[in-house]
């Protein structure tokens, strides 16, 4: 018999990168199939591809032996394929049976197109009772949990009759019960005969539920592992392995004692781990871990934008008290955020007006501006950062990915930086401005500054660091020198080797 | 630049118009009289451009008028204070008013527009109250130089329009050249990364409603005097409407972050030459209002239209981060 759902040769390339290579991927009824891979391995392009978001360049998508288009989102819910994705995306503000009929409502009184919500409500019931969420249909979104808003999109889902469905970390929000009960309902699923596949970096859930294990890796099959086969170290071996070119070139200066010092940190993301760890002038300590183990709200605390709950901070020995971002910056700590756009750049702004914002007050005596200040501060960016831009009146907003970057920079180095955090310095930016940045970054370095880079592109973390801290649910998992830098190092430490176990999942929920 | 390049030439154009329709617009009194109105309109549209470029708006600043002048008329006329006293403590009541909205905003996290529209109801309803719904005045006393001061003439030029010129020279200084200022625009387009940049956004927005609300005191008192007498439940009526259509016509935008002193100004004109052009040309004064609302809708449509057309900046904003949405380095 065919497998029911069977992709064959997808190719999908987006300007200047291929994201995915000849991928093929299969499922049997009633099959768990898990897809794994590290970050940008090419797993959500693919999802994307089946669930009608993006076309496939080349390749087939064949469905119970027949082949088929999927154009948009509503032609896979058509073709019975399911997704709840990681954001869920539900309306909390409407009841539940609103929810699972969104767009397909019951109606009544002909041309007025009425909605009948009782047979809506009386319809929501078998779907929730398949679930075995013993729920009022009318109860509203909001007043349920998380785990139970991911159940309702699962029963929206099946009530769309979905052959196939598509878990996308389903489990990152859980605590440890509720992903107990969500193991156990994919497990009924698939006695139910539904497919589903399972995308997950967590690999002990994998070893318990999937039939069958899919590894991508840089937009290619990676291997495939049957049922006697997954364990933890064979996945592992099957995400990483791909050829690293190396970019390091090593600091000239001496290290310098720890500049910053961080003593039992604790984040509101993460609040019942403490976080401890040196940076020393002079050196690039990267932060690795697996989107979501909180990398980037340690950096905020750090930066205080979300000031920490509780620990100590220090910087060359004086211990400061940051309860805002004005605080770190007035010690000399910055932070160039992951989301340039939102957070790092006022973008309609000119490049002058963002170089100069943090540190407007040197540019004002008595509290008014002076333009000519400011074009010099610019000017001097423009040149030491090679910002290409037609003029420092140029808006952010029209210039690219790694100008933009390269603006951040500036703005920050103009300011003579003891710390700088780099949140993704290069998510996004093409190859040349890459190797700007880490040119620009590592001088930096040399001048004494603790650069600390946040980055989930393994070439880079190995490629451009003097030491990896790797970050696991909130804690540090461990802390590499550059002797035992190794993909396999930092992936088990960003895993887990352990499968996941109680302790692990209760951090998780703390997350929320 | 551009856009109040454009309303100023609009203004030109609608003044040499009604110039040749109706030759009394350019007679000293009527000159005089618009540039009295314009002086007081000018100053509180400022204060509501201000709080406009943060993001957000006031409803409240009819109502305070009320409030103000009310409380005006009675500290000198039953209270018999000093007139100093009696206008400074109006004014720094009415900024309080500003710092309690400020405190909601910034701090409760509550809408602008909640809060200020809940200031609408509650002034002017306290105004009514404390006149008991009687209309104060001030007569024909003088209170030493006040009456001079708040409605009288420098030579020809009425003191209303002195007052403006005063205010927008020091608001263009604060908007266009201080640190203040420059932190208003970026709070009013980006908070978050204004926050990520080290700055106060709470005390900047904050900060706006006070300045609002000290520009609307002073307003305000011009507004009584020139009125002369204070009906509570008329005096100042959707006066925040026409102070926030001037801003948006001089280019303010209600998304924040866009506009600028001489903009607002040139909107503040071009409304009250359309109102006097509704009387000049013997237009039922019924039409006042939807000519007025007219030629903003025409403006702003024009304005989204033409800024559109010409030059749509690549929306890097939109879509999930992929390489493809980068555009190629310059």
């Amino acid at each position: 018999m065919a497998p029911i759902l069977q992709l064959t040769g997808i190719c999908k390339r987006f300007p200047g990168v291929v994201a995915l290579d000849e991928v093929s991927l299969a499922a049997d009824r009633g099959e768990v199939v898990a897809l794994i891979g590290e970050n940008g391995a090419g797993k959500s392009t693919l999802m994307k591809i089946l669930g009608g978001v993006h076309q496939p360049d080349a390749g087939q998508i064949i469905l119970a032996g027949s082949a088929v288009t999927i154009r948009s989102v509503a032609d896979a819910v058509k073709h019975g394929i399911g997704f709840v994705h990681q954001e869920l995306n539900n309306l909390d503000n409407l009841e539940i049976a609103a929810n699972l009929f969104l767009g397909r409502e019951p109606l009544w009184a002909g041309p007025l197109r009425l909605i009948d919500r009782r047979a809506m409500v009386e319809a929501s019931r078998p779907h929730l009772e398949r679930l075995g969420l013993k729920i009022d249909p009318r109860t509203p979104l909001r007043q349920l949990s998380l785990a139970q808003q991911q159940l309702v999109e699962i029963a929206k889902a099946l009530s769309q009759n979905a052959r196939i469905l598509v878990l996308d970390e389903p489990t990152s929000s859980l605590t440890a019960t509720e992903t107990e009960r969500l193991l156990a309902t994919v497990t009924d699923l698939r006695g139910q005969g539904v497919s589903i596949i399972y995308i997950s970096h967590r690999l002990g859930e994998i070893g318990r539920i999937a039939d069958r294990v899919v590894a991508l890796r840089d937009g290619r099959n990676a291997g495939e592992l049957g049922r006697g086969q997954i364990n933890h170290d064979n996945m592992v071996r099957l995400m990483i392995g791909r050829d690293l070119k190396s970019f390091y070139v090593p600091g000239v200066g001496q290290h310098h004692p720890a500049r910053l010092r961080l003593q039992g940190l604790r984040t509101s993301a993460w609040p019942s781990q403490a976080v401890s760890f040196d940076a020393a002038g002079g050196e690039i300590l990267t932060f690795a871990g697996l989107v979501g183990s909180g990398r980037s709200e340690l950096a905020q605390a750090i930066f205080g934008v979300t000031p920490p709950l509780d620990g100590r901070i220090s910087l060359d020995g004086k211990e400061l008290t940051i309860r805002g971002s004005r605080d770190a910056i007035n010690a000399g700590i910055y932070l160039a955020p992951e989301d340039r756009r939102k957070t790092g750049l006022v973008t309609s702004m000119t490049i002058r007006e963002n170089v100069t914002l943090p540190g407007l007050r040197d540019h004002a005596p008595a509290g008014l501006i002076r333009r000519g200040r400011e074009s010099e501060t610019t000017d001097r960016q423009i040149a030491a950062m090679q910002i290409r831009a037609p003029s420092r009146e140029s808006r952010v907003m029209n210039l690219s990915g790694g100008n933009q970057q390269k603006v951040v920079l500036g703005k920050w180095l103009a300011l003579k930086p003891k710390v700088l955090i780099v949140d993704e310095p290069t998510r996004g930016i093409d190859v040349g401005a890459k190797a700007e940045i880490y040119r620009l970054l590592r001088a930096l370095a040399d001048t004494g500054v603790a650069v600390i880079v946040i980055s989930s592109d393994m070439e880079e973390v190995l490629g451009i660091s003097d030491r990896i801290a790797v970050m696991r649910e909130g804690a540090i998992a461990g802390i590499l020198d550059r002797s035992r830098f190794s993909e396999v190092a930092v992936m088990n430490l960003a895993f887990g080797k352990a499968p996941t176990n109680t302790a692990a999942s209760a951090a998780a929920t703390a997350s929320n | 630049m551009k856009k109040e390049l454009g309303i100023g030439v609009l203004l030109l154009l609608l003044c040499v118009a009604v110039a040749i329709l109706n030759p009394k617009f350019l007679s000293a009194t009527n000159l005089q009289n618009q540039a009295r109105l314009i002086g007081i309109y000018g100053i509180f549209s400022i204060g509501l451009g201000i709080i406009i470029i943060t993001g957000g708006i006031d409803l409240s600043v009819g109502s305070v008028f009320a409030f103000q002048g009310v409380l005006v008329a009675i500290a000198l006329r039953e209270w018999h204070f000093a007139w100093p006293i009696a206008v400074m403590g109006s004014i720094f009541v009415v900024m309080g008013l500003g710092l309690f909205h400020a405190v909601l905003i910034t701090r409760l996290r509550l809408q602008p527009f909640i809060v200020t529209l809940c200031g609408l109801l509650m002034y002017r309803s306290i105004a009514r109250s404390a006149a008991a719904d009687e209309t104060k005045g001030f007569a024909d006393e003088n209170f030493g130089p006040l009456r001079w001061l708040a409605s009288g003439d420098l030579g020809p030029v009425p003191m209303q329009f002195i007052a403006l010129l005063v205010v927008a020279a020091i608001m263009w200084v604060v908007l266009h050249r201080s640190v203040y200022g420059r932190y208003l625009y970026a709070v009013g387009r980006n908070e978050e990364a204004s926050r990520y940049s080290g700055i106060n956004t709470g005390m900047v927005i904050g900060g706006a409603y006070v300045l609002g609300m000290l520009l609307a005191g002073i307003a305000g008192i011009q507004l009584a005097f020139y009125t002369n007498s204070i009906s509570p439940s008329g005096h100042g009526m959707s006066y925040e409407l026409l102070g926030i259509a001037a801003a948006v016509l001089g280019g303010c935008s209600l998304r924040g972050g866009e506009g600028s002193i001489v903009g607002i100004l040139l909107g503040t004109a071009l409304l009250r030459v359309l109102q006097n052009l509704v009387i000049l040309l013997g237009i039922p004064s019924s039409w006042n209002d939807f000519v007025m609302g007219a030629v903003i809708l025409i403006g702003v449509t024009l304005d989204e239209l033409l800024t559109n057309r010409v030059k749509r900046p690549k929306h890097p904003d939109a879509g999930p981060v992929s390489p493809s949405r980068e555009p190629l380095p310059v």
